[in-house]
Formats: C-alpha cells, structure tokens, sequence
C-alpha cells in the first residue's frame, strides 16, 4: 500500500508485470474510487462547461462522454478530465484525486457571472470501479440486465451491477476495451467481490497502481502531474484534439488559438530508447548535446516489452524518426521518436 | 526463508563464499520490495570494488536501484545470461547469481551477516 493524496492505494495486487498482461490478454479490475466527480448543473450548465473547458461540450448526447482540459488563461492545464452529460443541463467532471480540491474552488470561482449554475464537489458519493481487458464485457454482461454492447465507447447508461444501482460507462485509462462502474460507496466491496467472482474462471485479477501507470502509458494516455500540468499548454501535450476549434471562447482559448496557427517551441512526443538502458520520469532530453527537454514517463512495459516514454521535445525534433539523447543517470542513451500509441488493441 | 549456508548484508546482497570467492545476489527481500525486475546493469570482469561501492544497477517496472558489493575485491566472472532473462532475480533469488569477486579483503567476510540476524533484519 502507499498513500496516493488521501487514500491508501495498492501499487501492485499479484505484480505489475503479471496484472498488466492480464487486462492486454483477459480482465484486470481497479479500484479508482479516489478519482472525483464534480457536477455541474442548472439552465446554464452548458454555458459553464464551455467557458471553463477545452472540448466542444455542446456535441455531448445525454450519456455521452468526452476527454477534455479544465484550462488557465495561459493555456496550460488546471486539469485533465472527462465530461459526462448527465442530462441536458447537468454534467460531471471525473477529475484526478489530487486535484479535486483545486479544481472546485477554480471552477467555482470561474463559473460566476454565467447564470444560472453551480457546482457541486460529488466525489463522496461515488466509488469508481473499472473492469479493464478483452473479457471485461462478457463478465460484466452475467452480473447486469443491461444490453453493454449497446453501450458505445464513451458513452454511459445508469442500470445495475450485481443488483445496485450503478452508472456504467464504456471508458478506461488502459488502451483495452471496458467499462468504469459508478457505484454508492456503501455498495462497492459487493460490486467489486461479485466482478471478481464473476471473472475468476477466465482469469480476471485486481490491479493497481502500478499496472495502471504502465497500461495507460503504452496507450500513451497523459497522466496529470507527470506529462502535463499547470506550465504546460494543451497544445504543446499534442492534445490539440480535445479543444473544440470551432466553439466560442473559453478560458485560455486565445493562447490555445494562436499556438495551433502558429506552433509551440515544444511538443510532447513517444520515444523507444534504442540502447539496453530504461528511460524514466524527470530524466533530461538532449539534442546536439544541448539540454533540449526532459522525459515525463518513462518505463520498461509488459506488453511491448521496450523501454518506452513521453517527452517535451522542440518542436523541430518532434518528428518520428528523430533520435534523441536521454541522461539516463549519467549516461547518454540514444532514443528515437516514434508514433503513439505504442500498443493499440486489435479490433 | 534465507538459505543459512548464504552470508548476507544489510543492504540486500547475498554472498555465497567458495574459497578465496564470494559469489554475490540479491534477497528475497529484495526483489520483493523492487517488483518485477526488467533490466540489470552489470560490470565487466576485471573491475575492482571496495566493500560497500556500487556495482551495478537493478530496475523493476516501478524503480531503480542500485547494487552494492559487499566486499572487496576483483570481479572475476559475471552472469551475462541475467540480461536476457532478469525475471528470474524475482523467480529464484538466492540461486540467481549476479557477479563472482575475487576477495582481497578476507575480514570483509566478518561483516556478513547469517540468515538468523539477516532475517531479523528483512521483516
């Protein structure tokens, strides 16, 4: 266990290595309970969630979902997030445990003046459950009378799992097909003991921490904190798909606006280290044997089996194929850029 | 648990002594706090170490760590098959040998520990 914010977390249940090539080849379950929810709700809910948000919140269904950024004026992260549409003027923010804090009180202090809103800091009320992996649907499919196949990626429904009520969402943070289970706190062990049970034969187990990180990184998916944050721009994350080009203005969108027609000095790219060498979190990036960036992830995967990571780059060294030189504790190891994600689940 | 014909430091390593050689690993302490370990950084024959130096370099999916020798002496054979297969520091650690020093410091041997006092230390 290790305390992750508030919360006591597993970093590894039966080891990263072992969880890992569970989700890729058959089901891994998380408990993500310590990530919030913050909801935002009222006749201008809509209004609210386009000023303080990077995406376009007005393509949103009702049970639909999107990835999007809770942005500064500058441009730069106050978070990463997704957005549900609860119902026409109702939305929740899934946002990152060690920020939840931080983002009510800006979202709050953001969305004053817009009307009729409020916002409201929910994350007690739910625990997050999120079975991940090629087998996720079929075991989750015995314990709820809801169709799952109906349920396209990002989007949601509310039904029930193992008899509670519960919201299930077709999203993950592991590159594999599943689901996140929104459950009432007090239901959770009965939820997570009746999935586990369900998928003992075909060999789900929990996972941690651990196995989170290096899932999400062979997707290549951001991590908050590691791959961007306050002093980093959406644009310069190569996130430039989660801003909506087209909506109106919304804090920081002038920066965002100019950097997409102009380009950024830097950009965040995939790099495989080319030499027997592990490249890792803080790490520096030189070019022509000048300091030239530094590596925000960074680890040997299961899957894939390289050592793998993100790093800001300049922008002129951002192209795949490039080689770069990482400090890997005193020793420079050639890298190269390559396309991410680094694994992608076969249809 | 810790094998007793094994001599052992604080810092992890264990030491199978054959002679005037110390054959060295690390414990299952060891790679139990690592995890799973994916790659060894190791040296080449014919280096010296003092009791204490670092050797090496050990890394898991989760973190870096570094290796100690734990007496003095010239590295005289080096396991290079670890490279290819590092899981088997978690699979087997007291029989996944990493390097063979040569010792020129026999009262380095005093300071080892033996698998009662090693294992009150591990818990």
């Amino acid at each position: 266990m290790i305390a992750f914010g508030s919360w006591d977390m597993p970093v590894e249940y039966s080891g990263i290595v072992d969880e890992h090539m569970a989700v890729r080849t058959r089901a891994g379950l998380f408990d993500v309970s310590h990530m919030g929810q913050i909801e935002i709700a009222g006749r201008d809910a809509l209004a609210a969630v386009q000023h303080i948000t990077s995406n376009d919140a007005s393509r949103l269904a009702i049970n639909q979902a999107h990835y999007s950024a809770l942005t500064t004026p500058e441009g730069t992260f106050v978070d990463d997030v997704l957005t549900y549409r609860l119902a026409d003027a109702h939305f929740m923010l899934v946002v990152n445990a060690s920020n939840i804090i931080k983002d009510f009180t800006w979202i709050t202090e953001h969305i004053v003046g817009i009307g009729d809103v409020v916002a409201v800091n929910t994350s007690s009320r739910y625990a997050l459950i999120a079975l991940q992996g090629p087998v996720a649907r079929e075991i989750l499919q015995t314990l709820t009378g809801v169709n799952l196949t109906d349920i396209k990626y990002y989007w949601f429904t509310s039904g029930e799992v193992a008899n509670v009520r519960v919201t299930i969402s077709r999203t993950g943070y592991t590159g594999e097909d599943g689901f996140e289970v929104f459950v009432p706190p007090a239901s959770a062990e009965r939820v997570w003991d009746a999935i586990l049970a369900a998928g003992k034969s075909a060999g789900v187990v929990p996972a941690g921490l651990g196995a989170r990180d290096t899932l999400r990184l062979e997707a290549a998916m951001r991590l908050y904190g590691n791959d961007m944050d306050e002093t980093t721009t959406v644009v310069e994350a190569d996130l430039g798909w989660i801003v909506g080009w087209k909506k109106d203005d919304f804090i920081g969108s002038d920066v965002l606006r100019k950097q997409k027609a102009e380009g950024t000095a830097r950009k965040l790219v995939g790099f495989e280290v080319l030499d027997r060498a592990i490249a890792r979190h803080g790490h520096d990036v030189y070019v022509d044997g000048q300091k030239a960036g530094v590596v925000t992830s960074g680890t040997q995967t299961p899957f894939v089996k390289k050592a793998i990571g993100m790093a800001y780059v300049p922008a002129d060294r951002a192209a795949v194929g490039t080689e770069l030189e990482i400090d890997v504790r005193g020793r420079r190891v050639k890298a190269q850029v390559v396309t991410t994600p680094f694994y992608k689940r076969p249809k | 648990m810790y094998p007793s014909d094994l001599k052992y430091t604080k810092d992890h390593e264990w030491v199978r002594v054959e002679g005037d050689k110390a054959r060295v690993g690390i414990t299952d302490y060891a790679q139990k706090q690592l995890g799973d370990v994916v790659y060894l950084e190791l040296p080449e024959v014919g280096r010296t170490f003092t009791a204490g130096d670092v050797f090496g370099t050990i890394e898991s999916v989760k973190a870096v760590s570094e290796l100690y020798s734990p007496v003095t002496g010239e590295v005289v054979e080096v396991n290079s098959a670890l490279a290819q297969r590092p899981e088997s520091v978690n699979a087997d650690p007291h029989d996944t040998w990493m390097i063979v020093i040569k010792v020129t410091n026999p009262a380095d041997m005093n300071d080892l520990l033996d698998s009662a006092a090693y294992s009150d230390l591990a818990k």
